[in-house]
């Protein structure tokens, strides 16, 4: 691990097809802290954010060149074992996307695929992960329930709980919150408070008060290109680039007339 | 004004026109059926196998084509099923979205849906010489698996199709492979669409003449061994329909009878499974 620093990208280039849709990216993503990826509608952030766990290679006519390191490893290295990679980045989806089985299920499905069968340590596990995404109180006596009976955000926070059973390093979120009702968002945001200083979490969000809420470090994407990173509080007060000042500051960016900033 | 109103009444006339040509046949076929078979019904025809004279208007029932066809149809879309599993889901979850690989195969399944049964029939039967065998249960199940195979791989690819691309994502995050993903997620959410389409297979097997026709041959004893010739309803029918004679005939519309029950009551159930897939997918 290089110093301060997890996941740490070198000169990324990624196409779909013919559109280059990220642009020389370097960019190092401090470890154990809350990192924000803001920025426009359609600039890359979701691409990004699914470079870090390869699920951009499902992606049709996907391309890439330069290195994503994670724990100093290069993750696009053909030698890598994708799934060992996959397991240490938990990720919630922008829609809570529950696995058709029941909320126990759901919650041992990580753990079983990587060999635990005895019952009485699933229990554990699934105990305390769904206490940890805090939701075992409100499922612990049907949790031989279809997950899909639960509520959107109770849903969210079971897909919390069922990343963080197979004890990933980083938790990655994209839009997490942006489906759910404010009270259920505001749950799912406190555990990210709680959950940081124990993984290193990777956040796209398009909510710029949830980004100064939330990070530590911002990292502000526009039109395939990093335009700026660096500590929250600088960032958002101190903006180097004027594009930053201006996306920061709720106007419109010259020469970009879709963003809507709330 | 005027205009726009008399082609509103026209299309009106036209599509009330069609409506009533569609339903119209399918309630005079069953008029048909029913006047005409339901007098020969009895229970002894569906508890017995033909006699001896039973062609002639002696004793006995079609018990042997019952079960034959069931056995027939049970095994070909078994077989089916076990083809179109692994290929659909190869498909969906191994191929990309635009994979040019998965549109050949895709328009390969549709070539082969739109080709005659009898086209199938006359493979088998061909496939049959090349091996030796004799009109078989087994040439008979074989022909029909051909007939039903394309049926059952593209219903199970819609299904497939409609699932969100999340739910794959969700799985493989957790650091499953994409094995895991299609046999125990995937597989799981499409169960319902798939039962549906192994109905389908089932009905359409059942109901096939052409393809058993020169393959499956005819007995009057239940179907005994995968090697020797079996019994099946819609020959059953031709059989019967063939003879001079009214009785036997009647009994034919009878047998007519039977399949149309047995298919239509395949086909509600996999209609009334696939509104719940729908539905379930719509919450
Ligand atoms: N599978 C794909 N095939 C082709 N183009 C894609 C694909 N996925 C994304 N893109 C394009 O790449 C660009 C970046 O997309 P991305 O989803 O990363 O944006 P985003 O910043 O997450 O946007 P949003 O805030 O709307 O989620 C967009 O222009 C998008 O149209
Ligand atoms: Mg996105």
């Amino acid at each position: 691990m290089s110093g301060q620093s997890h996941i740490s990208v070198k000169n990324l280039n990624i196409w779909y097809g013919k559109q280059h849709a990220l642009q020389n990216i370097n960019l190092d993503i401090p470890n154990k802290k809350l990192t924000a990826i803001i920025g426009p509608s359609g600039c890359g952030k979701t691409t990004l954010l699914k470079s870090f766990n390869r699920l951009l290679d499902l992606q049709d006519g996907f391309k890439i060149s330069g290195k994503v390191l994670v724990d100093g490893e290069d993750i696009y290295d053909p030698k890598v074992e994708v799934t060992h990679l996959r397991k240490k980045m938990g990720l919630l989806s922008q829609r809570p996307c529950v696995l058709p089985m029941s909320i126990y299920e759901n919650v041992a499905y990580g753990p079983r695929l990587h060999g635990i069968k005895d019952k009485r340590v699933l229990d554990e596990i699934v105990e305390r992960y769904l206490q940890e995404a805090s939701l075992w109180s409100e499922v612990k006596d049907r949790l031989h329930q279809p997950a899909s009976r639960l509520s959107i955000g109770q849903q969210q926070r079971l897909c919390l709980a069922r990343g963080l059973a197979v004890e990933p390093e980083v938790i990655l979120g994209d839009e997490p919150t942006s489906a759910l009702d404010p009270i259920s968002a505001e749950r799912i945001e406190q555990r990210f408070m709680e959950l940081k200083g124990k993984y290193t979490m990777v956040i796209v969000t398009h909510l710029l008060r949830q980004a100064k809420r939330l990070a530590d470090y911002i990292v502000f994407i526009y039109l395939g290109q990093v335009i700026e990173h660096g500590p929250a509080r600088e960032l958002f007060e101190k903006p180097k680039d004027s594009r930053t000042k201006a996306y920061v500051e709720g106007s419109f960016i010259e020469g970009y007339a879709n963003q809507y900033v709330i | 004004m005027d205009k726009r109103k008399t082609e509103e009444y026209f299309f009106k006339a036209l599509m009330l026109f069609s409506t009533l040509t569609v339903l119209g046949s399918l309630i005079s076929i069953l008029l048909t059926i029913i006047v005409k078979g339901f007098p020969a019904l009895s229970w002894s025809m569906l508890v017995q196998t033909p006699k001896g004279g039973y062609y002639m208007g002696k004793e006995g029932g079609i018990l042997n084509a019952i079960l034959g066809s069931l056995v027939l149809s049970l095994g070909a879309t078994f077989i089916a099923l076990l083809i179109s599993l692994p290929l659909t889901l190869y498909l969906n979850i191994y191929l990309k979205r635009n994979s040019r690989f998965a549109f050949w195969v895709r328009f390969v399944l549709d070539v082969l849906w739109g080709i005659p049964s009898i086209v199938y029939g006359a493979f088998g039967f061909t496939l049959m010489i090349f091996f030796g065998w004799r009109a078989s249960l087994l040439a008979g199940m074989v022909a029909t698996t051909l007939l039903v195979l394309p049926i059952m791989c593209r219903s199970i690819d819609e299904v497939l199709k409609m699932i969100p691309h999340e739910l794959q994502e969700a799985s493989l995050s957790l650091g499953a492979t994409r094995l895991e993903t299609a046999c125990k997620v995937i597989f799981k959410q499409a169960l319902p669409g798939v039962l549906t389409a192994i109905l389908l297979a089932l009905g359409r097997g059942m109901g096939d003449a052409a393809a058993v026709l020169f393959t499956a041959g005819f007995t009057d004893s239940l179907p005994y061994s995968l090697t020797g010739p079996v019994a099946t309803l819609p020959l059953a029918i031709f059989y019967q329909l063939g003879t001079p004679f009214p009785e036997v005939q009647e009994r034919g519309y009878a047998s007519a009878l039977v399949l149309t029950a047995i298919v239509l009551i395949i086909s509600i159930i996999a209609r009334m499974l696939s509104r719940r897939f729908t539905g379930d997918l719509g919450d």
